[in-house]
């Protein structure tokens, strides 16, 4: 097939270093032009070197800021480094607006340094559905460390925690009572808790506050989290950023990043059944007019989904699942 | 497949009014593109690598104050990297003696003010369908 040619030829270049060969696999991916499984063989020796870091907070917490300036102390330690800067597409034209790289200029033309923004398309996580794929080409690239950048989230949108080695929750000082910081979700995922924009009113309180309450929370019993207070306008603190997310990677050895790869790996089996049965439905759809006037009645809500469903697979997994 | 036309949106050079180029970024995002927006004060140099990173489909370069003569660069630099199959497109104050320059450096379309965001959509959708279809 043409496609497959493509794609591992694309594999092949990507492994000499080639940056087009990079950004259009990418490409090829994100469209479901080529699959993952004609890569993989290809790249898979040279993968797991990178260590991935996932940034995420509410929209202009500072995020892209931030990773500008972490990306420019890599950098003075000749690191290589990989952007994925996600940000979300229209529900209703399925357009977007990227606009990371506006925050990143100072690396646009760093040879070590390759960006590539993403839209959401069809995910609601705060990820975009191919980011842990391109996080594998870009490890596979060379990087050694892919920066995740997701887009404004609220308080669950998480699928950066199952994506990446290290999570950064980014904060700010307006962030709301302590109440809010207690709330479940987002504030449990963070490896490291920054607190941004520090020289507001109010910063000192909120990471107080916050440490308190991740004291309090099971998940972080072993040990609190950093909870670090930076200004990305001036990149004050983001040393002790980079240094936290140093020592993160040091602590995730043997069981813990087993555990992590696990969870990884299965959250990626159940995004790729569900993606290929979904497929599979609308072909169905396409080619049987019966279950076409079925969707016709729930579409018109006179009848159940779980009716449909379960006319449609007698054997009755719904039931069985509901008891 | 879950194609998506990207475009990348910059200004090149000094000048730092991109309102216009903002008005095109939303009309495209409407028409259901993914659009790239790097802002004013971009080298050719930035703009060439943004597009490779971010293989684009479309460079849209606006320019208000007589920056337009950069293209011919920009996509010699394009051609250089190997990424000539990027549809170039300028858009703003353009004196008519120079649509023909920029026409013969490569540039598939000239759009003036006044234009219509829907022609600016539509000769985008067309011309991206049209290389797609030569390329496979």
């Amino acid at each position: 097939m043409a496609r497959q040619a493509k794609a591992t030829e694309l594999a092949g270049k990507l492994l000499e270093g080639s940056e087009l060969a990079l950004a259009r696999l990418i490409s090829l991916i994100e469209n479901d032009s080529a699959s993952m499984s004609d890569v993989l063989p290809i790249i898979q020796h040279s993968l797991g070197r990178a260590h991935c870091i996932g940034f995420t907070g509410p929209p202009g917490a500072g995020k892209s800021s931030l990773v500008n300036h972490v990306t420019r102390l890599l950098r003075e330690k000749g690191k290589r480094v990989g952007i994925i800067a996600v940000d979300p597409s229209s529900p209703f034209s399925g357009g977007a607006l990227l606009g990371d790289r506006i925050r990143m200029q100072a690396h646009s033309l760093d040879p070590g340094v390759f960006i590539r923004s993403m839209a959401t398309r069809d995910s609601y996580g705060g990820l975009s559905r191919a980011t842990g794929h391109v996080i594998k080409l870009m490890d596979a690239f060379g990087m050694d460390y892919v920066l995740v950048e997701t887009v404004g989230v609220g308080q669950v949108e998480l699928d950066v925690m199952n994506t990446t080695d290290t999570v950064v929750v980014i904060l700010v000082p307006e962030g709301g009572d302590s109440v809010q910081l207690m709330k479940a979700g987002l504030m449990e995922i963070g490896d490291i808790f920054v607190v941004n924009k520090s020289d507001r009113p109010g910063a000192e309180e909120i990471a107080l506050q916050l440490q308190v309450i991740l004291q309090m929370n099971a998940r972080y019993a072993q040990n609190t989290p950093p909870i670090l207070l930076t200004q990305s306008i001036d990149g004050l603190g983001v040393d002790k950023l980079v240094d936290a997310l140093r020592d993160h990677r040091k602590g995730l050895n043997g069981a813990v990043l087993e555990a992590r790869r696990k969870e990884r790996r299965k959250k990626e089996f159940e995004e790729t059944l569900a993606a290929v049965l979904i497929r599979e439905w609308r072909r169905l759809l396409e080619a049987d007019p019966g279950i076409r006037e079925k969707l016709a009645l729930v579409l018109e809500g006179s009848t159940d989904p779980y009716s449909v469903i379960e006319e449609m697979f007698p054997g009755g997994i719904i039931r069985q699942n509901q008891e | 497949m879950n194609f998506r036309i990207r475009v990348l949106l910059a200004k090149i050079g000094m000048d730092g009014h991109d309102r216009g180029a903002r008005v095109v970024a939303g009309a495209l995002r409407e028409a259901g593109m993914e659009v790239i927006y790097t802002g004013p004060w971009q080298t050719v140099d930035q703009v060439t690598k943004a597009a490779l990173q971010e293989d684009v489909d479309v460079i849209g370069i606006s320019s208000l104050s007589y920056d337009h003569v950069l293209v011919p660069g920009l996509i010699e630099n394009l051609r250089r990297h190997g990424a000539d199959d990027i549809l170039v497109i300028v858009g703003g104050i353009i004196p008519d003696d120079d649509v023909r320059m920029l026409e013969e450096a490569g540039v598939a379309r000239v759009f003036h003010p006044g234009t219509k965001m829907s022609e600016i959509v539509e000769f985008i959708s067309r011309a991206v369908s049209d290389r797609r279809k030569k390329a496979i």
